[in-house]
């Protein structure tokens, strides 16, 4: 075991703490500041944009371990994202590289790597959720084009998107319910395509439900073979699985969650003095270091090209515990005025009420806490499917 | 940056897992448990010969001078088969005269400690529900010679041992570390009656018991050297709770995918399953915690205190639950004395409070991070 940087990593771990320094001027900025401006700009001319990308598509061609110090950098100094196409960057950009044609990645990587616009995804319908493999949003070939009909529902970010990501089913009785799934990359202007907000439960709309009536794809949008659409969703390029970046996003959330309790009361006497909230504490340091080792470790097990199976869960589940007890934390030591959002009462304008209602996002979205743990009863310890 | 073992580690751990395996396989743990001293001194003198009882002492003192990351997976894998042993006493015993023992001392004790032929233990506080450094109440009287007079409560493995690192308080209010050598005049010794038989302990009472000056360990302060071996004691016990846990919960695995109930292995139903994840996703976490808190041991002892309580907290609360969920996932057969499992319940609950619970380590992670 050895914690130490090789000089090379350690040269890469400077220039991204000098290059944090130069474009970094106001400290705590928002997460969502990275919208456009010159902190994209200049992320994207020094390659952090798509870092892990290869260089021929116009990524970062970072190491692992440089993926890594990036992520740790970055979250340290509380800088905004890099990149601004969100699904794309996560989830579009990898399978295109990895599955698309030369003439989608000339047409597709440059706008995600420049945020030109944003992407969603269409993997969820109103029957399907976490069974994600029996869809039934139809896709028919006709031609040049495919014709599709059907409804997604829970699609993140499609009131604001240009391009949708939809997996339809092609074939409809094949012999495993993952064949028979194609991928298709459908512009959002096209005739038939209709988006519907949902308003979430703290009054957020960023998602919808997106219905296809007779919508025209053509034949060159369809990313990966007919039929091997599941393959396409679940590919990953060669991306670093520390976990860093949660962990940083942790660390920041509790530092928080300190600041606002050392100036708290509850009961006459300082929050910050009562066992049960400084166990409650300590225990989400414990867990938030727990996710720093085992980061570390599947880290390690990569970089040794040992297999990696669905280790990744662990730490999914550990930050569903931090979300929501965190939140709920900060709110139960308020009492009654923990739960205002508006008015002059409201502590931070709400921030902490919104906390409670706002940690579905990231539990809900890419798995529940309940299928993590059939993932890892099934993939990793082999017991039967049911 | 890698936080994996080495190739000699990983061939460390398979030569240790083929001899646990091979000598003492749970059936025979049970037949270890129940003799008059608690551990084998077969095993014990086999395992001083394959070198492994010098791990931790020095090269100059006829030691492999290896750290606590070997130590560790010495600990992961007699922790498998409940290996009773007073192993992890032992090393603390070896650790606190390395740290605070004059040269001579050293040359007196580790060579010996490192055959196997002198086996130490620690006696460092008085009750068994208090690890604070102000507990330490055994009062020590320094006039010529030291005299003490108390008692020290829960101290592992004195069956075993031929010497006890005492932590005694002295006149004026000092504290201090000694050899007590456990057939001294005056040492009475009542062996307790714990649930758990793989691990031992006893109350030790002295009454004015005279000890020569050349015993005390002053190399160092004794309170640092406490706190240290409190940290070293919290990284062993959840070391070798480690391989405990992934025994217990293998066994559990591999019987819901054998029992069938309603038409079905009960592996294949949520109710199975979602516990059992649960359970991995706790090993796997308080393991990687416990092996950085081993790493600190030796590399960073300025970390140590807060990864040790961490690693400890996080196995101590999950652990009885865990070893609950064993047994109800087995059902009946579970709870009888027959079935192994038991026995690794009784050591989930035995670990709990051993070198601190998980509120005494809470409450150390809440003050050093300036909660």
């Amino acid at each position: 075991m050895d914690f130490d940087l090789t000089p090379s990593e350690e040269k890469f771990r400077d220039e991204v703490r000098q290059f944090i320094k130069e474009n970094m001027k106001e400290e705590g900025i928002s997460e969502f500041a990275s919208f456009g401006g010159d902190w994209n700009k200049k992320a994207r001319e020094k390659g952090y944009v798509g870092f892990a990308w290869p260089k021929e598509v116009g990524g970062g061609g970072g190491t692992i371990m440089e993926q890594a110090i990036l992520k740790q950098e970055m979250g340290k100094a509380r800088a905004p994202a890099l990149g601004s196409c969100f699904m794309g960057l996560a989830w579009v950009g990898p399978g295109i590289i990895q599955y698309g044609t030369e003439e989608q990645k000339q047409r597709f990587i440059p706008d995600i790597l420049d945020g030109k616009y944003q992407w969603c995804t269409g993997y969820s319908e109103p029957a399907v959720g976490s069974d994600l493999a029996a869809l039934s949003c139809k896709g028919e070939l006709k031609g040049d084009h495919y014709l599709v009909n059907g409804q997604k529902i829970w699609t993140t970010l499609a009131p604001f998107a240009a391009w949708i990501c939809m997996l339809v089913r092609t074939s409809h009785n094949p012999a495993d319910k993952h064949d028979g799934i194609t991928c298709l990359l459908v512009d959002m202007k096209t005739p038939g395509v209709e988006v519907r907000p949902i308003e979430n439960m703290a009054g957020g709309r960023l998602f919808a439900e997106v219905f296809f009536t007779d919508v025209k794809v053509p034949v060159e949008n369809r990313l990966g073979d007919e039929g091997k659409g599941w393959q396409v969703t679940i590919s990953a390029l060669a991306n670093e699985r520390s976990s860093i970046g949660e962990v940083m996003s942790m660390e920041q959330r509790l530092d928080k969650l300190k600041d606002m309790l050392k100036k708290r009361e509850i009961n006459g006497k300082p929050a910050l003095q009562d066992t049960s909230i400084r166990r409650r504490l300590a225990k989400y340091e414990t867990i938030i270091e727990a996710m720093r080792y085992n980061g570390l470790r599947y880290l390690t097990k990569q970089l040794r090209g040992e297999p990696l199976s669905s280790e990744t869960s662990v730490n999914k589940l550990h930050r569903t515990f931090l979300e929501v007890d965190m939140a709920d934390l900060a709110v139960d030591v308020l009492g009654q005025q923990g739960l205002y959002m508006f008015g002059d009462d409201a502590v931070s304008n709400g921030k902490w009420a919104l906390g409670t209602l706002n940690w579905c996002d990231t539990v809900i979205g890419g798995g529940t806490e309940n299928i993590q743990k059939n993932i890892i009863a099934e993939r990793i310890l082999g017991l039967p499917k049911d | 940056m890698n936080f994996g073992f080495t190739e000699e580690q990983q061939l460390l751990r398979e030569q240790l897992r083929r001899f646990f395996d091979a000598k003492s396989p749970v059936s025979e743990t049970r037949k270890i448990m129940e003799s008059k001293e608690g551990f084998s001194r077969d095993l014990w003198n086999e395992m001083a010969q394959l070198g492994w009882l010098s791990l931790i002492v020095p090269e100059d003192y006829d030691g492999l001078g290896l750290g606590w990351i070997e130590l560790l997976v010495m600990l992961e894998e007699s922790g498998r088969t409940l290996f009773p042993s007073p192993m992890i006493s032992h090393m603390l015993a070896i650790t606190a005269i390395v740290e605070a023992g004059s040269d001579e001392q050293k040359r007196k004790f580790l060579p010996k400690m490192a055959d196997g032929s002198l086996i130490g233990t620690v006696a460092l506080f008085d009750k068994a529900n208090d690890y604070r450094l102000e507990a330490v109440e055994l009062a020590g009287k320094e006039n010529g010679q030291l005299e003490l007079n108390g008692k020290k409560h829960f101290v592992s493995d004195v069956a075993a041992a031929d010497i006890i690192v005492t932590a005694y308080r002295g006149s004026k209010g000092n504290l201090g570390l000694v050899v007590v050598e456990k057939n001294q005049e005056n040492l009475k010794v009542s062996n307790n009656g714990g649930f758990d038989k793989t691990k031992r302990d006893s109350t030790l009472s002295f009454d004015n018991v005279q000890i020569a000056n050349e015993m005390i360990l002053s190399e160092k302060k004794a309170d640092e050297v406490i706190s240290y071996l409190l940290d070293c004691g919290a990284v062993a016990i959840t070391a070798e709770t480690i391989g405990v846990a992934e025994a217990a919960h293998e066994i559990t695995v591999n019987y819901a995918k054998e029992r069938v109930q309603f038409g079905s292995v009960i592996g294949k139903y949520q109710g199975v399953k979602h516990p059992l994840a649960d359970m991995y996703v706790d090993i796997e976490s308080f393991k990687s915690i416990c092996y950085f808190a081993a790493w600190c041991v030796n590399n960073d002892r300025e970390q140590l205190t807060r990864y040790a309580s961490m690693a400890k907290a996080y196995a101590s609360e999950i652990m009885p639950t865990l070893g609950t969920n064993c047994i109800k996932l087995h059902g009946a057969i579970g709870y009888t004395a027959e079935y192994d499992i038991q026995l690794y319940y009784k050591r989930a609950k035995w670990m709990r409070p051993a070198f601190g619970d998980a509120g005494f380590h809470y409450d150390r992670i809440a003050d050093l991070g300036g909660i």
